[in-house]
């Protein structure tokens, strides 16, 4: 287990040195940030200064290394927007996108397995075609699409929930959250709901192919056989059997609901990372994107560790190669 | 004379496919008595395999039992609802399938799978159930079983989980057992060490048991009666005796002469001509007459069934009558 742990370690540091040389050079290539940052009638002398405070004069390498050198000790470099550390602009914004996602994800999984299971026992049936043509759409409406018409229908239509905004936020175990309140909470649905849509298809349709895939399989006939119960047998032979595959794809659709949230924040002006990636990017504000990215990265790599740690609590046969 | 344990009275079992009906299982009759074990004998696809999963429900779809009756301890099993077969399966009727690698739950230890198992039918306790099992795992050789019970599939080997299969099978003290080729994954030592057990439960216990085998060898050192399948149909059934040494169907005959023996050695072995007709598109009357070189133009009506005391057979013309 140690040598698996200071392997997975060792090889998530070759992957954030490889982003961040990727991000640095691309950061660099798509353009001047002077270009933005200063007004246009701004004098040959003001420019050379600013370039100078930021760093900005010395060649790639070397502003590379002192970028490393810093960001190992914690200094990922000011914003030049917000003239404020990058990684503390980042971070006030991260709640806000992973309470979003969070709540995306949970939606996903409490309506997705259920009908997926539904689906799959019932497979050929009336119910399991609604089913499956419903999760067609799920996947092939465009997500903005159904943003606006989540809005158009519950907020301009029913007027029953407020269409943009974070709403208010309050003190849940020493965290800010909207869950604390009714009003972020009512603030909070609706763009869940729309991050939750594509999800929820994806979940259905892994659920149902899995249940499609092991209910012929001998040990449920075997099960059978013995006298267990059907329920027994759906939910606990069948389900512990397809959970594998469906915690691969959660993981890795979690990190990228965190890191592409920014069509439904955009949509719904949600306060979260999304929209501070597009706003800096047209800013061009180095030190965020770089952060960002790299930030994202780590993620990935922290979930794709913890999917791996669920494979072997739900895989005997993986416990046992691990160690 | 009392009435016999299990009574299967044309018992028929049908595929409905695209393709057309397929008659997996057509008008089979046969009794097991107390302690009496039944060898059912064919080729694949003769519908053996079939026969067993009808008598317990536990046919895949489009598989459907359209006919006939099955008596159990006086109770029709054909006409039981979902919630009574439950009951009986696992409980009065146990099965043991073909592949002991398949037929056991990957992901849940032994001792889960056993004591769902006596939980299923009894309410007992979980530490009772957990205790039943282990005895069970003693009673068919399993060392040290308490320790074992915490063990996963894939830690045993093919015969042990077969013997742990066994063993669940056993739990409940079934009145039958339904054994669908148990021993053919198996080498061939661990095959006798398990058919040697196997009997010893069966008469100790008092248990009827029905082994589907395509093994002859087997099926003679085993069973009091043989059935033999062809097609659906059983061609020829009686005691071991009469079945394998007077033979009367030239089908039979023809499988007796296929199986290698020690005092032949070198001299070419017999080959039925032909292949086992298309469950599709059998043979009008007698299935077995495009192959049979004593076929004439009666065979392409289905034979009636001829018996003496203790044997029985669907033939035309029969072996041993001009002899």
């Amino acid at each position: 287990m140690t040598a698996f742990l200071i392997r997975r370690l060792f090889q998530a540091i070759i992957v954030l040195v490889a982003t961040s040389v990727i991000v640095f050079t691309g950061v660099f290539a798509i353009g001047d940030p002077l270009e933005i940052l200063l007004p246009a009638d701004a004098s040959m002398a003001e420019r050379e200064q600013v370039a100078e405070s930021l760093g900005l004069n010395d060649p790639l390498p070397a502003q590379y290394v002192r970028f490393v050198t810093d960001a190992v000790q914690g200094d990922f470099g000011r914003s030049f927007v917000y003239n404020r550390p990058a990684t503390e602009v980042i971070l006030e914004r991260l709640p806000a996108t992973l309470e979003l996602t969070f709540t995306a994800l949970v939606i996903s999984l409490v309506i997705g397995i259920p009908l997926g299971l539904w689906a799959g026992v019932a497979a050929g049936s009336a119910t399991d075609e609604t089913i499956m043509t419903g999760s067609i759409l799920g996947f092939s409406l465009p997500n903005f699409w159904q943003g606006m018409m989540l809005i158009m229908i519950f907020s301009v239509t029913l007027g029953w929930l407020p269409s943009t905004g974070r709403g208010e936020t309050g003190s849940l175990f020493g965290i800010e959250t909207s869950f604390a309140t009714w009003d972020g909470l009512k603030h909070l649905l609706l763009p869940a709901i729309n991050l939750a849509l594509a999800q929820t298809a994806l979940v259905i349709r892994l659920t149902r192919t899995g249940v499609q895939e092991t209910m012929p399989l001998d040990f449920v006939k075997f099960a059978r056989a013995r006298g267990i119960s059907s329920p027994r047998i759906l939910f606990v032979h069948v389900m512990k059997n397809i959970l594998i595959p469906i915690i691969t794809v959660i993981g890795i659709e979690f990190g990228s609901l965190v890191a592409f949230a920014v069509v439904t924040e955009t949509i719904f002006a949600w306060p979260g990372i999304g929209k501070l990636i597009i706003d800096s990017i047209n800013a061009l504000d180095r030190p965020i994107i770089v952060s960002y990215i790299l930030i994202v990265v780590t993620m990935f790599i922290v979930i794709n560790f913890c999917v791996d740690a669920l494979y072997s609590l739900l895989d005997p046969r993986i416990r046992v190669s691990a160690q | 004379m009392t009435a016999p344990l299990l009574e299967v009275d044309n018992l028929q079992t049908h595929f409905e496919t695209l393709a057309g009906v397929v008659k997996a299982v057509d008008g089979v009759s046969f009794t097991v008595a107390r302690g009496e074990v039944l060898g059912l004998v064919g080729e694949s696809g003769s519908g053996k395999s079939i026969t067993g999963f009808s008598l317990l429900g536990l046919l895949d779809a489009p598989g459907r039992v359209v006919g006939g009756a099955v008596r159990f301890n006086g109770e029709d099993l054909l006409a039981l609802d979902a919630k009574r077969q439950r009951q009986i399966r696992g409980n009065r009727i146990a099965m043991i399938f073909q592949d002991p690698m398949m037929t056991l739950n990957p992901v849940l230890s032994i001792g889960t799978q056993m004591v769902e198992t006596v939980r299923a039918h009894d309410t007992v306790s979980r530490a009772e159930a957990r205790r039943r099992s282990r005895d069970a795992l003693g009673k068919v050789g399993i060392p040290s079983p308490e320790e074992r019970l915490d063990a996963y599939p894939h830690e045993f080997s093919g015969g042990m989980r077969q013997r742990v299969a066994i063993a669940i099978a056993l739990l409940h003290g079934p009145d039958l057992i339904i054994a669908d080729e148990p021993t053919t994954a198996l080498d061939v030592t661990i095959q006798s060490q398990i058919l040697a057990q196997v009997q010893q439960l069966c008469s100790e216990l008092g248990m009827g048991l029905i082994w589907i085998s395509h093994d002859l060898g087997v099926v003679a050192g085993l069973a009091h009666k043989v059935a033999v399948m062809y097609a659906g149909r059983i061609v020829e059934q009686g005691t071991v005796v009469d079945v394998l040494d007077r033979s009367r169907h030239p089908y039979t005959r023809g499988l007796i002469a296929s199986t290698p023996m020690a005092n032949q050695r070198g001299v070419p072995l017999h080959q039925i001509p032909g292949s086992a007709p298309s469950p599709l598109d059998r043979p009008e009357g007698c299935s077995f007459h495009p192959r049979c070189s004593r076929a004439s133009d009666a065979c392409v009506k289905v034979p009636e069934i001829s018996r003496t005391r203790n044997h029985e057979w669907r033939c035309f013309h029969p072996l041993g009558a001009d002899i």
